[in-house]
């Protein structure tokens, strides 16, 4: 393996590091009386409020519709997810280390699955918060109604118009993988060089460096 | 149909022109013609979700309270309780408010309110408090303007009737009363023809400068003349305070003649560093006169009263050069300083000239000795040696003076009810416009200060006659709103005010807007009777008093239903608002309480004291419409006869209900 690829990897280690703190997701509610909005962040260890009392004054209206509060400590992923985000970093800085193409894509691999898992996982739980009301006790029952909020986009919920959107972590783990995708473009196969070869091995790493 | 802001306001102008025609034509309306010019309209349009530029606050006069416009649209946008009881929001009625409204007469619960004042940095409103005065049992309130409250209240001793104040110097260090009433200091019990002899005014300088910590520096000892309205010095004459005087005659009966036949009166020049330095050296002395101070805590929301035994008078006679009158005609009202703190202006109520003083020829005055005399230690000026000029024929009635910092000065004619635009130097009349009807004060954002932002005049009236749909033999007072930003004033709005308006401040909307508190952090209540969480709250019985600890939020109480209350009991319902969002307010209000709601603002505590007179039950409920289950927000309390073994209980949590089960048994 060439530096280059293992430069990129290294990158993509500190950048998983460096989402780490960052905000994974965004949604907002806005409504008539509520034009300045209420937002709830989703990062990687917790969920919470855009502003000081927003979770809460979210859990207040949710009261309406029979929805349980949110409550980060009932949602066991988030004590796990910054270990994930670690532990793929640690991958990613071994991957550089050893410098070899496989366990490159082994590593990306394992990212795009658990990337592939943990969004299937929030939208489970926004399909639970969503869909498992407390009807027995909800203020408000509009028949057929589910509250659960988009993925990504925007959706109205009775008087709210929710939208979801992924926040500056996402994008900086995104990154990551798109400098692993690039290491592993720039990492040929390993094989015999035969005579003839040579100059295009070197025209493809040019090309690559530039 | 897709017609431009501006044509359709066009339109409007020119409808509102014609009917003004019609009416015209039909000779219903002969004193007010064709007074609007050009794009009034589109000039205090402000449109659905857009703000004004300018807070304005209005006293309140003889509603005690001050109200707050937006200019220029005139809209109302609150009413701030001062001196008054205020039922809307139990401001004077709930035990957290009702301290703010002690004196030493015992529970005022009303006085006339009549001069606003910013407080001000440099010489220039901050948009930090404001100060207004009441004038018939003298006090200063301090309202904060992060929350629109009123958060501390002085009274004056040794004063009868408040009415110059409570200007404010450029630093805000003092805030100013002077005595409207001279009587007999301290008061006590003479014949009133004893005037000359007995009855003498008082000037209070009043620390302002930290919240909670009102209190009177000192104050002067005047000859026995009526005190009106003051002002600040500034730049070159900062450090000077001038009142103006009347009644240089001592009338002790019918004023109106009695008071009007010298042909100058006084404006008293005060030099209040010098007091300071007179009180260093200990010449004033303590003397016993009782007071209030009373200050709401904004951590517990709470208002306290304390009583204060002693105050320090200065006598000028024991302390040269901390008074000097500038002989000024006549009857003079209002004093005003320009923005350059050179010119002093005065407006002599009944004088047929405005009279302006030069500060740089008061200090030569004071420095050549030009006195006439001496009145009490205090040295008379020579007129026209202190005197900058007149500005004549000015028209009927002068009493205030406002300035755009742009070189001019406008004048309010209360007789010849119109505003006078004259420029400060020259002394010459440049523009008068009309105004509808009996101008008192004016007003221009700053006008008073360093940096008037002199866009905007308003005219407040004090006779209102045909300006609006009559309603009965009392209407709303009149002001009006003039564009004073180009050569000619030009008249742009009417709007009704609330109470009757003397003085007004405005400040550009920029400075205070987002300072406001959205609410109150109920984790740093240090309310005694806080409910910070639904199960915490509860009944108790301390003999015939009953307390109640209990929370609003949308949408319900908790508890909601308490029984073994008799009939003898006091209850105290203290309900704390546990909402942690803007604007979401509760109300609570019970069956024939002899008292007002209570109006909670999100994180708050507030007490409602009722009397139950008879047994049965009782329903509360929430009197402000907060969220889509309103209507359900309620509770009930069941009164037993006194003496019944109806145990206390309230519908709390399990843990509340055994320590309630526990105290039941102990009895």
């Amino acid at each position: 393996m060439s530096r280059l690829p293992r430069v990129l990897l290294a990158l993509a280690s500190g950048l998983l590091l460096l989402a780490l703190p960052l905000p994974l997701w965004r949604v907002n509610l806005v409504a008539p009386q509520y034009p300045e909005g209420l937002g709830m962040v989703i990062d990687a260890h917790t969920v919470r409020g855009a502003t000081e009392n927003d979770l809460g004054n979210i859990n207040k209206l949710n009261h309406y519709i029979g929805m349980k509060a949110i409550d980060p400590a009932a949602i066991p992923e988030l004590r796990v997810m910054p270990w994930v985000i670690v532990g793929l970093a640690v991958f990613a800085a071994g991957v550089a280390l050893a410098g070899k193409r496989t366990p490159t894509l082994v590593w990306l691999a394992s990212f795009a699955a658990l990337g592939a898992v943990g969004m299937w996982d929030f939208w489970k739980w926004e399909y639970t918060y969503g869909h498992d009301l407390d009807l027995a006790h909800a203020i408000i029952k509009v028949p057929g109604m589910t509250y659960q909020p988009p993925l990504i986009g925007s959706k109205q919920l009775l008087n709210f118009t929710a939208t979801s959107w992924p926040a500056s972590g996402t994008f900086v783990l995104a990154l990551a993988f798109v400098l692993g995708v690039c290491a592993l473009v720039v990492t040929r196969p390993t094989r015999r060089v035969t005579a003839g070869e040579p100059a295009r091995a070197t025209r493809a790493a040019r090309m690559v460096a530039a | 149909m897709n017609i431009p802001i501006k044509r359709s306001v066009g339109l409007a102008i020119a409808g509102i022109a014609a009917v003004g025609i019609i009416y015209a034509c039909a000779g219903q309306r002969t004193a007010t013609t064709n007074l609007v010019t050009g794009d009034a309209a589109s000039k205090v349009y402000v449109a659905p979700g857009s703000y004004d530029e300018f807070y304005a606050f209005m006293s309140g006069g003889y509603s005690g309270q001050v109200s707050v416009y937006g200019l220029p649209s005139g809209r109302l946008l609150k009413l701030i309780p001062v001196f008054s009881q205020f039922a809307e929001d139990a401001y004077g009625y709930d035990a957290e408010t009702k301290p703010l409204l002690e004196t030493t007469y015992g529970f005022v619960p009303w006085d006339d309110s009549h001069h606003p004042e910013l407080s001000m940095t440099d010489g220039v409103p901050d948009g930090r408090w404001l100060f207004i005065n009441a004038n018939n049992t003298p006090r200063i309130a301090r309202i904060d303007l992060t929350r629109f409250e009123t958060d501390e209240i002085i009274q004056i001793p040794n004063s009868a009737g408040g009415h110059a104040s409570p200007f404010t110097t450029p630093d805000t260090k003092y805030v100013v009363s002077a005595t409207r009433f001279s009587v007999p200091i301290p008061n006590t019990d003479v014949a009133i023809d004893t005037y000359k002899k007995n009855f003498k005014g008082t000037l209070s300088f009043i620390t302002a400068d930290q919240p909670g910590k009102m209190d009177i520096a000192f104050q002067i000892l005047m000859p026995g003349y009526n005190y009106d309205l003051g002002h600040a010095g500034k730049g070159p004459s900062d450090g000077w305070f001038f009142f103006t005087s009347y009644n240089s005659e001592q009338a002790n009966a019918k004023l109106e003649e009695n008071a009007s036949q010298n042909d100058k009166d006084y404006i008293a020049a005060v030099n209040y560093k010098r007091a300071e330095e007179c009180i260093a050296q200990g010449v004033a002395k303590p003397q016993a006169a009782e007071y209030v101070h009373n200050y709401f805590d904004p951590s517990s929301r709470t208002a306290k009263s304390e009583k204060k035994t002693s105050v320090k008078v200065i006598n000028p006679t024991d302390c040269a050069g901390v008074v000097y009158y500038l002989p000024t005609p006549k009857s003079p009202h209002g004093v005003d300083v320009d923005p350059t703190g050179e010119y002093i202006v005065a407006g002599g109520k009944l004088a047929t000239v405005i009279p302006v003083h030069s500060f740089t020829k008061l200090q030569k005055a004071i420095a050549d000795k030009a006195f006439d005399k001496t009145v009490d230690g205090i040295p008379v000026l020579k007129y026209d040696a202190v005197m900058a000029g007149e500005v004549q024929k000015p028209g009927l009635g002068p009493l205030h003076t406002e300035f755009d910092g742009k070189g001019y000065a406008y004048t309010s004619m209360f007789i010849s009810s119109e505003v006078v635009k004259w420029k400060l130097g020259t002394w010459e009349v440049v523009d008068r416009i009309p105004t509808y009807y009996s101008i008192g004060h004016l007003m221009i954002p700053g006008g008073d200060s360093k940096k008037p932002w002199g866009k905007y005049l308003v005219a407040m009236n004090k006779i209102t006659k045909d300006r609006y749909l009559p309603t009965g033999p009392e209407m709303a007072q009149s002001a009006q709103l003039i564009d004073i930003s180009g050569d000619k004033m030009k008249l742009l709005l009417d709007f009704p005010t609330i109470g009757e308006p003397h003085y007004a401040q405005a400040i550009p909307a920029s400075v205070i807007k987002d300072k406001q508190v959205k609410f109150h952090k109920l984790a740093e209540s240090t309310n005694p009777w806080v409910t910070k969480a639904e199960a915490d709250g509860g009944i108790t019985r301390t003999g015939k008093k009953v307390d109640i600890k209990m929370i609003a939020i949308r949408s319900h109480f908790a508890p909601d239903n308490f029984e073994g209350v008799q009939v003898g009991d006091t209850v105290n319902f203290h309900v704390t608002n546990i909402e942690q969002d803007w604007d979401i307010l509760h109300g609570f209000a019970v069956l024939g309480a002899n008292t007002s709601e209570l109006i909670l603002q999100p994180g708050e505590t507030r007490t409602l004291t009722w009397i139950p007179k008879g047994p049965g039950i009782y329903p509360f409920y929430c009197t402000d419409f907060c969220s889509a289950l309103h209507q359900e927000m309620q509770g009930y309390i069941r009164v037993s006869p006194a003496g019944s073994a109806t145990k206390l209980m309230a519908n709390v949590s399990k843990k509340t209900q055994a320590q309630l089960a526990e105290a039941n048994k102990e009895k």
